[in-house]
């Protein structure tokens, strides 16, 4: 699905990647956050690693962050458990792009 | 077009739920399954919605409120997949329907008796997975500590309030080991065979009148490759 890249993922990787991988997440990240805020693809493509998620944008209450995260693991195929879902993961569009990186990079 | 209905309840008495439908006698008759809990006030809208396309293209359709949701005056709490199971075929036979289309969890109650559609389907252990994440992040930003493993434990025990619905033990236990049941009378219809995202992912409810519409095409048998 997502092609090996054979470099380990830093700690707090940079979100603009020019990484083929890295760039294919980004963006399947960004459809899925379209789709539970309701926006189209145009203004999910602004997101940037400091763009405010949870906590932040009014749609994103714990419901709609629940739909997300069970979104994520559907599709880009890994799992997220309790202890991974935290407020620096879920608080900006780069912590949460960073765990999705290094969770799909575990395999 | 709103009215009431009899549903069965504990001990052979009955108890009075709504029903919203759409009956000319027409040939084709449709039992609504709505989606379950949170996703039922998401997908509420959108419901009525298909409704009102299935109508416009000469199909009879029928959503009854399942015992212990919405205005009923039967706790939420007492009910059982297996009460609903029967509620919703009881509701088949009332309504004399022809065919079902189940909504999201609604397909957990899908009676095996009649063809129909399971529209974006999901398992009992996914729909209560989403719901007891979403209270384990509620709690933590309300500075409380709870895990999924603690509130699984008390759900079995003794129930558990999910997302503002009061679940009982015997609700809860069922849920956990309901999968779907890929019967061949079903056919699958995927978010992707309408276009858009599912409604169900949102904050708030909201509406897809391209969605709706495409949903209400496929169940009148309208669509390209449907039944």
């Amino acid at each position: 699905m997502i092609e090996e890249t054979g470099q380990p993922i830093e700690g707090k990787a940079v979100v603009a990647t020019t990484d083929p991988s890295g760039s294919t997440l980004d963006s399947e990240l960004k459809s899925i956050i379209a789709d539970v805020l309701g926006i189209d693809a145009g203004q999910a493509e602004v997101l940037d690693a400091d763009s405010g998620l949870f906590g932040h944008l009014p749609e994103l209450d714990s419901m709609a962050v629940a739909g997300l995260l069970t979104e994520i693991e559907d599709r880009l195929d890994i799992v997220i458990e309790d202890e991974d879902v935290d407020g620096e993961m879920l608080e900006t569009y780069g912590g949460l792009l960073d765990f999705v990186e290094a969770k799909v990079s575990e395999g | 077009m709103i009215a009431t209905w009899q549903a069965p309840y504990e001990g052979g008495k009955t108890s009075e739920e709504l029903l919203v439908s759409f009956d000319q006698s027409r040939e084709r008759r449709i039992l609504i399954i709505p989606a379950l809990f949170d996703e039922a006030n998401k997908l509420r809208r959108f419901t009525v919605e298909l409704m009102r396309a299935a109508d416009g293209r000469g199909v009879d359709t029928f959503l009854p409120d399942l015992p212990g949701c919405n205005e009923s005056l039967v706790p939420l709490e007492s009910q059982s997949l297996e009460a609903w199971r029967s509620a919703v075929s009881s509701a088949a036979e009332t309504f004399k329907t022809t065919h079902i289309l189940a909504i999201r969890g609604g397909a957990l109650l899908s009676p095996k008796m009649l063809p129909g559609w399971h529209y974006a389907p999901l398992s009992g252990p996914k729909l209560l997975r989403g719901m007891l994440r979403a209270r384990t992040i509620a709690s933590r930003e309300a500075g409380k500590q709870e895990t999924s493993e603690e509130l699984l434990e008390k759900g079995r025990r003794e129930g558990l309030m999910l997302g503002g619905w009061n679940i009982g033990p015997a609700m809860f236990n069922e849920l956990e080991q309901a999968d779907l049941d890929q019967a061949d009378q079903n056919q699958m219809i995927a978010q992707k065979d309408l276009g858009g995202a599912g409604l169900w992912l949102r904050a708030e409810p909201g509406e897809d009148a391209k969605a709706s519409e495409a949903l209400g095409a496929i169940i009148a048998g309208d669509a390209e490759g449907s039944a």
